[in-house]
């Protein structure tokens, strides 16, 4: 039985990894298991300079999923470089920062320090709803990702994904901005931009306001955006939004990812990744299938 | 090290109308916490309510592995955990916290808690007792009928006052106000608190003062209570106002120094 894949040029030993800002980097839920057994990691949002993040509350509970606005909170890329990567590395999994920036300079200036580093990759943060510049700011026109993409690609080798916003009105036109600006993968989605009233306050729960939807509640909306852009373009697909299990990374899967994301899933189970990887394994011993490369984009 | 087990529900007590006692084997757990540290529950296995319940811990039977944990009914998730019977697994994350209440070196101590933030106090306060401390106990309740556990603090504190708002019950008026004259007479190594923001502010603002030594266990919106999301911010004391930092309390927390958060 094989479950290896390809994704972007990135070879992963099966197809489940974590999205960004669900997973730290990784040593909390290094307590729990052995990361080894991830087809990769994908760090939180990470940018040239730390960021504080944004005002409490950050985060809330909703109909079988969450908001959040953190406000992409993280030490900066120095800080990872020195304490994160190396713990990182001790583990044979692949690698993948997720980059977030608020100018096209700072994408290209942070791209350019992660392309000396040992890593595996990086996923383009062109989509996070919670910071009043750049990411979905560039994220959600053509233009603005073939922007950011084109210039980032100049200065990186490492395979190079871009993570979609689903906050726009045709996502398959974005992703094909990524494909027309020479990246090797795309991946979506993040959060629905969502919120949530306090009745009694009469007031937003959220510091932010607004914030941005994850769970099993948006999972049909992610799958019908990655069928979409299946159709829409020829690089491979990193698919997210609500799996919690082995079936929901199928369904993923079928509808043309080649690799998944958990998310909000390790927040409620720090075992929700690898069970996933159990769950499609269990799936293609019952189906019969020799090579999960098989069942990539099977929905026509 | 944290981790996640299926505890079994030894005993079940109502304590009011919607508070619950539950003790759970746990004896990973139990080993590796101290007071102040709390646990997540997943009170289903279905995806609703989606998030796990950050829950203090009340006691700690180290002898038996037994963990104890009192929760008030206030929404969907607490109120599928009391449904639980005894005999039924329940999946719980813990020890949660890095920060803790700092007993070591305390001869003399005060400990203040209001309303349901009086659970996180009895592990303390049952340490400090152990250790041949001074215990002098604060509790403040809204009336008599929310008055709970006064023989379980009493068996552990040196000087126990119980007050309620409306004067239903024993000291009429706030804790915090017997406190404050209790420590003008005796010399305080530590003041710990638990209970509702108005009365851990006071609190705070006591302390910085008179420059008293206090840790404050705090509450914030949760996530995942293990730092993976970084919802539980509290912002630090004395950082730039156009540019705040902040602690979590899953990682930081909950028990943080007074003087060191803004609240």
């Amino acid at each position: 039985m094989n479950t290896k894949i390809n994704l972007a040029g990135i070879e992963m030993k099966n197809p489940v990894t974590v999205a960004s800002g669900t997973f730290g980097y990784g040593r909390e839920i290094s307590q729990f298991f052995d990361l080894s057994k991830l087809g990769a990691v994908i760090t939180k949002g990470t940018s040239l300079k730390p960021k504080n993040g944004n005002k409490p509350p950050r985060v809330c509970e909703t109909a079988s999923g969450m908001l959040n606005a953190i406000g992409l909170q993280n030490p900066g890329v120095e800080y990872f470089a020195q304490n994160d990567l190396p713990f990182l590395r001790k583990y044979d999994t692949k690698i993948i920062v997720n980059a977030c920036g608020s100018s096209v300079d700072e994408y290209v200036e942070l791209c350019k320090i992660l392309n000396t580093l040992d890593i595996d990759g990086v996923e383009l943060n062109l989509s996070c709803p919670n910071v009043k510049e750049g990411c979905m700011a560039f994220g959600n026109t053509y233009d603005g990702v073939k922007k950011v993409t084109t210039e980032v690609r100049k200065v990186l080798d490492k395979p190079l994904i871009v993570k979609l916003t689903p906050n726009v009105t045709n996502i398959a036109e974005i992703a094909k901005a990524v494909e027309d600006a020479g990246a090797d993968g795309v991946s979506l989605i993040n959060t629905l931009l969502a919120m949530k009233i306090d009745i009694y306050k009469k007031a937003p729960v959220l510091a932010n306001v607004t914030g941005g939807l994850s769970g099993p509640a948006i999972k049909p909306v992610a799958v019908r955006m990655v069928y979409q852009v299946a159709h829409a373009v020829k690089i491979p697909i990193l698919g997210m939004g609500g799996i919690i299990n082995g079936e929901d990374a199928i369904e993923f899967m079928l509808a043309g990812a080649t690799a998944i994301s958990i998310g909000a899933g390790n927040f409620i189970d720090p075992y929700t990744s690898i069970k996933t990887v159990e769950g499609i394994e269990n799936y293609m011993k019952q189906q019969k299938i020799e090579d999960i490369n098989e069942i990539i984009g099977a929905v026509k | 090290m944290q981790k996640q087990v299926q505890a079994k529900l030894l005993e079940k007590v109502q304590l009011t109308k919607d508070i619950y006692h539950f003790k759970v084997k746990a004896d990973d757990i139990v080993k590796e916490s101290k007071p102040g540290n709390f646990v997540e529950i997943r009170v289903t296995e279905q995806t609703e309510p989606f998030l796990r319940r950050p829950i203090s811990i009340y006691n700690l039977d180290r002898e038996n592995g037994v963990l104890e944990f009192i929760f008030q009914v206030k929404g969907k998730g607490t109120e599928i955990l009391a449904k639980k019977e005894v005999g039924e697994d329940i999946d719980i994350m813990g020890p949660l916290g890095f920060g803790t209440f700092k007993l070591e070196g305390r001869k003399n101590i005060s400990i203040l808690g209001g309303g349901i933030g009086i659970f996180p106090l009895y592990e303390l306060a049952k340490e400090a007792k152990q250790n041949n401390m001074q215990v002098n106990t604060y509790l403040g309740f809204r009336n008599k009928e929310y008055v709970v556990l006064e023989n379980e603090f009493q068996n552990v504190s040196d000087k126990l006052t119980i007050t309620t708002d409306d004067g239903t019950y024993k000291q009429k008026g706030f804790a915090i106000d017997f406190l404050k004259q209790d420590i003008e007479n005796n010399k305080i190594d530590c003041i710990y608190a638990c209970g509702p923001l108005p009365m851990l502010r006071a609190i705070r603002e006591l302390a910085i003062q008179k420059n008293l030594d206090c840790q404050i266990s705090l509450e914030e919106r949760m996530g995942c209570g293990i730092g993976l999301c970084l919802g539980c911010a509290v912002k630090k004391a004395e950082s730039p106002k156009d540019a705040p930092e902040y602690y979590h309390v899953c990682k930081g927390g909950p028990v943080f120094q007074a003087k060191d958060v803004e609240i």
